[in-house]
């Protein structure tokens, strides 16, 4: 009983849901890097960005998490799904895989996680002597047009020149080739 | 100390989901599922960015700052991928990284 009791206090709960979005994350991203099937890819990426935008929820930040939602699961994962539909068909037989490849992927990227992970348990992470508590959008849309208004610029420019450059190479459909 | 106050946590989780992207980049041969992966590798990222903004940044806007910035470049970068893809496609009518070597001297 007491075990259900502690699970019911907000920070008990806000753990379950924090172990939920972890789950989802992994989860997701488990079905977009091994499913055979392509479409399905795409849907666990997009059930993996879902749980990203939770983790942001979780660092205190709701924008970044909305903005997550719009531009990955709304844009990029959609626009995924175009790109499937319109290169191979799906029902065609795909080649099987080859142990060797996928033995040596799981040895490359367990030897970075290995690595990494030692890293990451010496390092010891002191935060900034002084730590604003300024958290409210209104001061990242300020920052975003004085202190950063070149970057922002300069990625505007990158996503207006991407635009055009994938119109150029994506064209030459149906009647124009 | 809850769990989901701590900064290492929140480091590990996006080491875990950068190695199943490295592993998805190495292993699959299907351009789209190699673009898949790039993706999540991008995500690794940005919960880092988010995480160290988080607990140790002296201004917390910065970090969902540069976060924002990956993603608009994560999207310029998709769409340029995919429309390369669609174009490899109707050029040798596969995106199989292992059929598509027209480059191979």
């Amino acid at each position: 009983m007491k075990f259900i009791g502690d699970f019911l206090t907000p920070q008990g709960l806000a753990t379950v849901a924090f172990f939920l979005v972890v789950g989802l994350t992994l989860l997701g991203a488990l079905i977009a890097v091994a499913a055979r099937n392509i479409f399905h890819n795409v849907l666990g990426l997009a059930l993996s960005l879902m749980g990203v935008a939770g983790l942001f929820l979780y660092l205190n930040s709701a924008f970044v998490a909305l903005m997550e939602i719009l531009i990955y699961v709304g844009a990029i994962c959609i626009a995924i799904c175009f790109a499937i539909m319109l290169s191979e068909p799906l029902y065609l037989p795909r080649p099987p895989r080859k142990p060797l490849k996928i033995l040596g992927a799981v040895a490359g990227a367990g030897a970075v996680l290995a690595f990494l992970a030692q890293l990451l348990k010496k390092t010891q992470w002191t935060p900034a002597a002084e730590r604003s508590p300024d958290w409210s959008i209104a001061t990242l849309g300020h920052y975003l047009l004085t202190k950063y208004v070149l970057i922002f610029e300069v990625v505007s420019l990158l996503l207006l020149v991407a635009m055009l450059g994938a119109i150029v190479t994506a064209r030459g459909g149906r009647g124009s080739s | 100390m809850l769990v989901f106050n701590q900064l290492e946590t929140y480091l590990y989780l996006a080491l875990v989901l950068f190695a199943l992207g490295l592993y998805g980049v190495l292993a699959r041969r299907s351009l789209i599922a190699i673009l898949i992966s790039v993706e999540l590798i991008l995500n690794a990222a940005s919960i880092n960015f988010m995480a160290f903004n988080r607990f140790l940044a002296p201004h917390p806007a910065v970090g969902q700052i540069i976060t924002l910035f990956i993603m608009a470049v994560a999207a310029a970068e998709a769409a340029i991928a995919l429309s390369i893809i669609v174009a490899v496609y109707r050029k040798l009518k596969t995106i199989n990284v292992e059929e598509a070597t027209e480059l191979r001297g």
